[in-house]
């Protein structure tokens, strides 16, 4: 879970972030040698827990913008890139939006990250996966040999692929690339009628999260996804602590730091084991020639 | 020297029985899809083709470089006749990793996709680079026995000098590669169980597989004299045993080193499925073998035969845990592989073993009289 502050600790690191000092101003040169995204000016969507109605407006928006089947979604898959998750809570406080009518429980938007430094991007043979300057993390059917690396590294288990089909996708939202593209908001941000989903600069949206939280103290003083995984553009603010609301616990050093850190060694690691084992054979077949016998190769 | 069976034998039956479904069940993967044949899911995409044939296949396949590299790198002659049956192996086990990748791959067709569209980030892209220049380097070294076996030695000759730094290649990549597939695991620090989750995965990779690789010879030997009816090279099988022994001991101790300084044990000593398949791995695979290696057993072999299968099965469960027990609790995910992932698992081994039966009859694999050195 996000390192738990108290507020004050908190507050400061917003302002940090709000005076344009980014959180990811840290992030470590894995990162940038990369050439990934570190998050300036990238595309970031903002969820606010305590906002969110349940309607599923976006849900709908999204299926209906690519074409999937309608209805209710109980998790990702490929034909619902994002859907509306509902957790009972354990001591019930009142909603922002809907008082005590939704006390009992918190709903919110689950779909892909779209991770700075993202794990599933880093793990594709075929840079299949990529994570645009402009923020979202896209996908190449054209490229993809169906390995699902990516599945398996993906810290918050998003990608899905598609088991049934002879010739298999790799599925995600995408950020609704094409429409930012033509300056148009994604459309499930589009749709939601509460603005409880923000679309804007990583930067500033940090800020706004950090507004928010100051701004009323039923808000958890933490923005899940502001370090998760090495930070993402899909970031959480909450009435209530992430853990209750089952928000998986991830690391917050960039994941492909990880394999990084092995893979950078390889290629001094190849040329020393090159001379080492020339110069053995060498020795060895000198050391063999010298008494006539033996094996002569 | 050639033996046609007219009739084959129930056990060679069997093999066929089990690779014709093997192709059945690939057959319908192709039709519809893999969810059709396996288990796997969303949450838990990879399973025991995985651990088994892939991580399981490059390790046992370690032999092929073991072996080439006492002979043509530290020109140990006395290993030479355990060269080609091991380089047999090494080839053959690497075409059927190639095979089991064509049926767990969603579009198998474009396996040769990373060899133009790069990643250099991707520990997948490194094994795939690996997986191809090894099996290309294994493929020359076989092709050495089929130039003999058709009689064209100018060509045996002029491939004969390229042996060294061929081999060195070899030696390189193979190692490369074996800990690369450990590498793969290092991206999952929240999934993978933390008595398998270490930096020093890929180093356990490798040593697991140096380890493996005599031992995988000294039980194919075994086996093959048996189907064959060929004399046992006894000297030479307990050298690989003493080679198995020492390498162990090294994987035993850096295993105990690392345990100790994450401070794992707990995990281990808890009665958690994690906990006793772990259990399960060290005991069988590494400190019983290393018992019954110390131990003197008198003049035959069954004892470091027997410490050898200890061995090869114990790395088996070690890239089962790995691939799988250690990552169900993670991914909050279930998964039992289907009735049909065990059995192209078990067609896949059976044509591994019918090719390398054929191949041992057809082609100079063992050395006939004296090795005749051409
Ligand atoms: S959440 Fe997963 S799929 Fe999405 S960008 Fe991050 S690693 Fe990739
Ligand atoms: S399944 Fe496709 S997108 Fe995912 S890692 Fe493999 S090649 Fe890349
Ligand atoms: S950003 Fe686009 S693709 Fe992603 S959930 Fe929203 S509507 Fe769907």
């Amino acid at each position: 879970m996000a390192v738990r502050l108290n507020r004050r600790q908190f507050l400061q690191l917003a302002a940090a972030a709000g005076a344009g000092v980014t959180v990811l101003s840290a992030a470590p040169p894995v990162a940038a040698r990369a050439g990934w995204a570190t998050g300036t000016a990238a595309a970031a969507i903002l969820i606010d827990i305590a906002r969110c109605i349940g309607c599923r407006s976006c849900e709908a928006a999204c299926k209906a913008y690519h074409n999937f089947p309608q209805g209710e979604a109980r998790d990702l898959s490929p034909t619902a890139w994002t859907y509306v998750r509902t957790i009972a809570l354990q001591s019930p406080r009142p909603h922002l939006n809907l008082g005590d009518g939704g006390a009992g429980r918190r709903t919110f938007k689950v779909q892909c990250m779209h991770c700075l430094t993202p794990a599933c991007a880093s793990a594709c043979p075929v840079a299949a996966l990529q994570k645009t300057p402009q923020g979202p993390v896209v996908y190449d059917a054209s490229r993809c040999i169906g390995c699902r690396y990516c599945m398996v590294a993906c810290p918050f288990q998003v990608p899905r692929f598609e088991w049934r089909s002879p010739l298999p996708r790799i599925t995600k939202c995408n950020m609704c690339a094409e429409r930012q593209q033509r300056r148009e908001l994604p459309a499930c941000v589009e749709a939601c009628p509460v603005g409880a989903l923000q679309f804007g600069l990583r930067p500033a949206l940090l800020a706004e999260a950090a507004r928010r939280i100051s701004a009323d103290p039923r808000y958890v003083p933490a923005i899940f996804g502001a370090e998760e995984a090495g930070g993402t553009s899909v970031l959480y603010i909450s009435d209530v602590p992430f853990e209750e609301l089952g928000f998986p616990v991830v690391v917050c050093e960039p994941l492909p730091a990880y394999t990084w850190r092995v893979l950078g060694k390889l290629p001094g690691i190849v040329l020393t084991l090159g001379a080492l084992l020339t110069a053995v054979e060498a020795l060895a077949r000198r050391r063999n020639t010298l008494p006539p016998p033996g094996g002569a190769a | 020297m050639r033996m046609w069976r007219r009739r084959p034998s129930p056990g060679r039956l069997v093999l066929w029985v089990l690779f014709l479904g093997a192709l059945a069940i690939s057959a319908r993967r192709f039709a519809f899809g893999l969810g059709s044949v396996t288990h796997l899911s969303d949450r838990f995409p990879w399973g025991l083709w995985v651990a088994v044939d892939v991580l399981g296949g490059v390790a046992l396949a370690a032999g092929g470089f073991t072996m080439a590299a006492a002979v043509y790198v530290l020109h140990n002659e006395r290993y030479r006749p355990l060269v080609r049956p091991a380089v047999v192996t090494g080839f053959l086990g690497y075409v059927l990793v190639i095979a089991a990748l064509l049926v767990d791959l969603g579009r198998p067709y474009r396996i040769w996709h990373p060899v133009i569209m790069w990643n250099p980030h991707s520990v997948m892209f490194e094994v795939a680079w690996c997986v191809l220049l090894y099996t290309l380097v294994l493929a020359l070294e076989f092709g050495q026995m089929v130039l003999e076996r058709l009689g064209r030695l100018t060509m045996l000759r002029l491939t004969r000098l390229a042996m060294p730094p061929l081999v060195v290649a070899g030696v390189i990549l193979s190692m490369l590669h074996q800990s690369s597939l450990g590498t793969l695991f290092l991206i999952v620090p929240g999934k993978l169980h933390p008595l398998w989750y270490t930096p020093l995965l890929p180093v356990f990779f490798f040593v697991s597989a140096l380890a493996v690789g005599p031992a995988m010879v000294l039980v194919e030997s075994f086996l093959s004299s048996r189907a064959l009816k060929r004399e046992l090279e006894l000297p030479l099988l307990r050298d690989l045993a003493r080679i198995s022994f020492v390498i162990l001991s090294i994987y035993l101790g850096l295993k105990v080193t690392d345990l100790t300084a994450r401070g794992a044990w707990t995990h281990a000593l808890t009665p958690s499925v994690e906990g006793r398949l772990f259990a399960a791995e060290l005991l069988l695979g590494v400190v019983i073998p290393l018992v019954l290696l110390a131990t003197n057993g008198g003049p035959g072999a069954s004892r470091h035969v027997l410490a050898a299968t200890l061995v090869v099965l114990g790395v088996l469960l070690n890239r089962l845990n790995v691939a799988i027990t250690g990552m169900l609790a993670g991914s909050h995910a279930t998964y039992v592989p289907a009735w049909t992932e065990v059995v192209v698992t078990l067609g896949i081994t059976s044509a591994g073993i019918l090719a390398y039966l054929w191949v041992a009859e057809h082609l100079p694999v063992f050395p006939q009289r004296k090795h005749a050195t051409l």
